[in-house]
């Protein structure tokens, strides 16, 4: 697994991890050859453009298909015109020559763009509170099951699960079903019920049993209904309210095939729930979510969590660098 | 962000007609802003460029070049190429005489299916029909329980085994259940699966199989960025799906998505769902989308609009006056008649591309259709020597105007000095310089 210390701002009382908690210790390959196996095998196409175009001779139709990747896999326009136009000229400056040069220097450029921020979960406070938002259908209930596991059983922290979403139907369920698999508890309402109020009732539960983190998980909306926008930010001043200091995380869930709508969502988001992460999720498919680092380039949102598959162990803590170099690789 | 395309169009092209005619250097300059505009609503790359070679051909063949405002014409251009591609008027789902239809819904996990399939159970199922929801999706958690609750909502039967049944054994038996129970339609939720997920593409190739459906209906989230080809073309390739059903309309999303996924499998949209309710599911209309991708608000409307109520002549008349500022009152009432034939104009101003913030102003400036009215009858009561040359007008004349309008001296004084300087802003607006509209309006 993933060294999931690093990839949190932990309090003074949690212990040092077991190596119990590590459910494939001893078998299956490790989680940075996994990981690059699932990303890779959706960036050959990728690669092999890029190979063609940088680590060839470079003219002019090889800049237009570096381009093309990058715009392929959503980096979006303008982010990518800047790519292109810095890396041409730093190989005109006669400052790169070598091939290899020009893919380091690629990967160093795609890294900066995601390395917007501190990348590091807050749960130091106890209980802390990750506030969990986005639009309908990004994965925003399996990321909590996947991120309540890791810090039960990656970090050994009590968590209770607030089911805010009161909207859609049968979201309770599945999120009880997430709360059995990951070892959290959950505190619901009766459908219809209203979200602010799971919130502050899950914070209250925390409180009386001593549990380290609340993961809030609230109902899918687009980011254009401003009602719903506004009930957003009612649940977080009731969290606010209820705690100092919370929400201490509010992560919005982007799906990795989303397009330049993807900045639209992280700027309303931002606006009605103050964010202070993204995780990307389905990474598993042919999807490159370059759209994460126009994020975390344009609004400097820094991405933190990466979902690489439908298990409950398949989330990663984001590494830019990691990241733009699965990219590239075959 | 992005510009409403046809706004950075007439920039792109402003002072081709002070030229007359369009180079091929600004027809590529104008593709370049269609092609960045394309991508910013995630139309795929490759559909990019083979969009704008279509119409950079057309703009170059057709007489765009000599036209009174090519940036409008090329605007039309896009659009129409853009509708044409998107496909002609959709179809709806067309239920068998005799036996349930089947419909098959596939896609992406978090595309929308779930709530799709009762959307078009509830549809399928007015007018004397019976329609039933099949819930083979066993791999979500509560998935199940989603449906039978969406059922419920929708007033259809839904036939579910729980989650332990294979999808395909479930589907062919709730195939068996709509018949018996004379269901007219019976629609299958299936699990979402990533195209690349071989297993469950298999599973879902023997869930057509076992079903045999009339049609199959690839469900697509409209924020799908470039990667929408690559699953369109796997789904295809495997299920080889019948339409598409794009979801989540209501955002702001440009969708694109919807304009690669036809391009590259031809295959029909037939649905657009714009809203969390159950009834807020729509046909697709492929010209209402090509705005949509364009971010043009209506400007098309208004183009025809405007070309029903004027002819060129006029209009190229209409233009030397403006310029050369021999633009009269007798003009002026003209416009104003043809502008009003137009309908209101508050949702004249609406259509217009940017002119959002000129609406915001012309409600404070309280510019309503009885003040055009006033101007109107002020202008019938001049004779045509004073239409012609306001500067005639002196104070026995205005008295006259005043009484013959029923107005005052001071609403037939405020008219001719506005219209001096609207003269000369109109000018400076045929020279490329854009006027403050409020300005415009109130002649300051």
């Amino acid at each position: 697994m993933a060294d999931w210390r690093q990839a949190f701002v932990l309090g003074e009382q949690v212990p040092a991890p077991t190596a119990s908690a590590e459910p494939d210790e001893g078998h299956g390959p490790g989680p940075l050859r996994r990981l690059r196996e699932r990303l890779g095998a959706s960036r050959r196409a990728l690669a092999a453009e890029l190979r063609a175009s940088v680590l060839d001779r470079l003219e002019d139709a090889d800049w237009e298909r570096l381009e093309e990747a990058l715009i392929l896999a959503d980096m979006g326009a303008p982010a990518t015109a800047r790519v292109v136009a810095e890396l041409e000229a730093e190989v005109e400056a006669g400052g790169l020559s070598d091939p290899a040069e020009v893919r380091e220097r690629l990967v160093d450029m795609l890294a900066e763009l995601g390395s917007a921020g501190d990348r590091r979960i807050d749960v130091s406070a106890k209980p802390s509170v990750v506030m969990v938002v986005g639009v309908n259908g990004t994965g925003k209930t399996t990321t909590i099951g996947k991120l309540a596991w890791v810090l039960r059983n990656q970090l050994d922290l009590s968590v209770v699960l607030a089911a805010s979403d009161t909207y859609r139907a049968a979201a309770v369920e599945q999120l009880e079903v997430w709360a059995e698999r990951a070892g959290a508890e959950i505190i619901r309402a009766a459908p219809g019920g209203d979200p602010g109020a799971v919130a502050y009732d899950a914070i209250e539960a925390a409180k009386a049993r001593g549990a380290d983190v609340v993961i809030c998980d609230t109902a899918g909306r687009l980011h254009t209904h401003g009602n719903l926008m506004e009930e957003l930010a009612k649940v977080r001043r009731v969290i606010s309210k209820r705690l100092e200091g919370a929400p201490h995380e509010s992560l919005i869930v982007i799906d990795a095939t989303t397009g330049q709508n993807g900045l639209r969502q992280a700027q309303a988001f931002s606006r009605a729930a103050g964010l202070t992460g993204v995780a990307l999720t389905k990474l598993d498919g042919t999807a490159k979510g370059g759209i994460a680092l126009a994020i975390a380039d344009e609004l400097e949102i820094p991405v933190k969590l990466i979902g690489v598959g439908e298990g409950i162990d398949d989330l990663r803590p984001f590494e830019p660098r990691e990241f733009a170099q699965a990219l590239l690789e075959e | 962000m992005f510009d409403q395309l046809s706004d950075r169009l007439q920039q792109t092209l402003s002072g081709v007609r002070s030229r007359g005619k369009l180079t091929e250097a600004d027809v590529d300059r104008a593709m370049r802003e269609i092609r960045l505009a394309l991508l910013e609503a995630d139309v795929n790359f490759k559909v990019v460029k083979t969009f704008t070679e279509a119409v950079k051909e057309r703009c170059l063949g057709a007489g765009v070049l000599e036209s009174l405002n090519p940036g409008q014409q090329v605007t039309k251009i896009v659009n129409e190429e853009l509708s044409r591609l998107m496909g002609g008027s959709s179809r709806d789902i067309a239920l068998a005489s005799s036996g349930p239809t089947v419909i098959l819904m596939a896609g992406l996990q978090g595309s929308g299916k779930t709530t799709a399939c009762a959307k078009l159970a509830q549809h399928l199922a007015g007018q004397k029909r019976t329609a039933a929801l099949a819930a083979c999706d066993t791999q979500r958690p509560a998935a199940v329980d989603q449906l039978v609750k969406l059922g419920k909502q929708a007033g259809v039967t839904v036939y579910e085994r729980g989650t332990e049944a294979d999808p395909a054994e479930i589907a062919r038996w709730a195939l068996d259940r709509a018949r018996e129970e004379r269901k007219d339609a019976l629609v299958v939720d299936t699990a979402g699966r990533l195209h690349v997920d071989e297993e469950l593409m298999a599973e879902l190739v023997r869930v057509r199989d076992a079903t045999r459906p009339h049609d199959v209906i690839l469900v697509l989230d409209a924020m799908t960025g470039q990667d929408a080809v690559n699953v369109a073309e796997a789904f295809a390739e495997r299920v080889d799906f019948d339409g598409i059903l794009l979801t989540k309309l209501d955002g702001d999303a440009r969708g694109g998505a919807a304009l690669s996924v036809r391009t590259v499998t031809g295959k029909p949209i037939l649905y657009a769902s714009v809203g969390e309710k159950l009834d807020q599911l729509e046909r697709f209309h492929p010209e209402r989308m090509a705005s949509r991708i364009l971010g043009m608000g209506d400007v098309l409307s208004l183009i025809e609009k405007a070309e029903r109520v004027s002819d060129q002549q006029q209009a190229e008349d209409l233009e030397r006056k403006i310029r050369r500022q021999q633009f009269t009152l007798e003009d002026f009432l003209q416009q104003l008649r043809q502008i009003r034939k137009m309908g209101p104009l508050s949702g004249l101003l609406g259509m217009m591309p940017g002119m959002g913030k000129a609406m915001k102003q012309l409600r404070a400036a309280d510019m309503d259709e009885g003040e055009l009215d006033r101007i109107e009858a002020i202008i019938l009561s001049m004779t045509p020597e004073e239409r012609a040359r306001p500067d005639v007008i002196d104070g026995s004349r205005r008295r006259r105007i005043a009484l013959g309008s029923g107005t005052t001296v001071q609403a037939v004084n405020q008219l001719v000095k506005q219209f001096g300087q609207m003269r000369k802003l109109m000018a400076q607006l045929a020279k490329g310089k854009m006027p403050d509209p409020q300005q415009l309006l109130r002649g300051r």
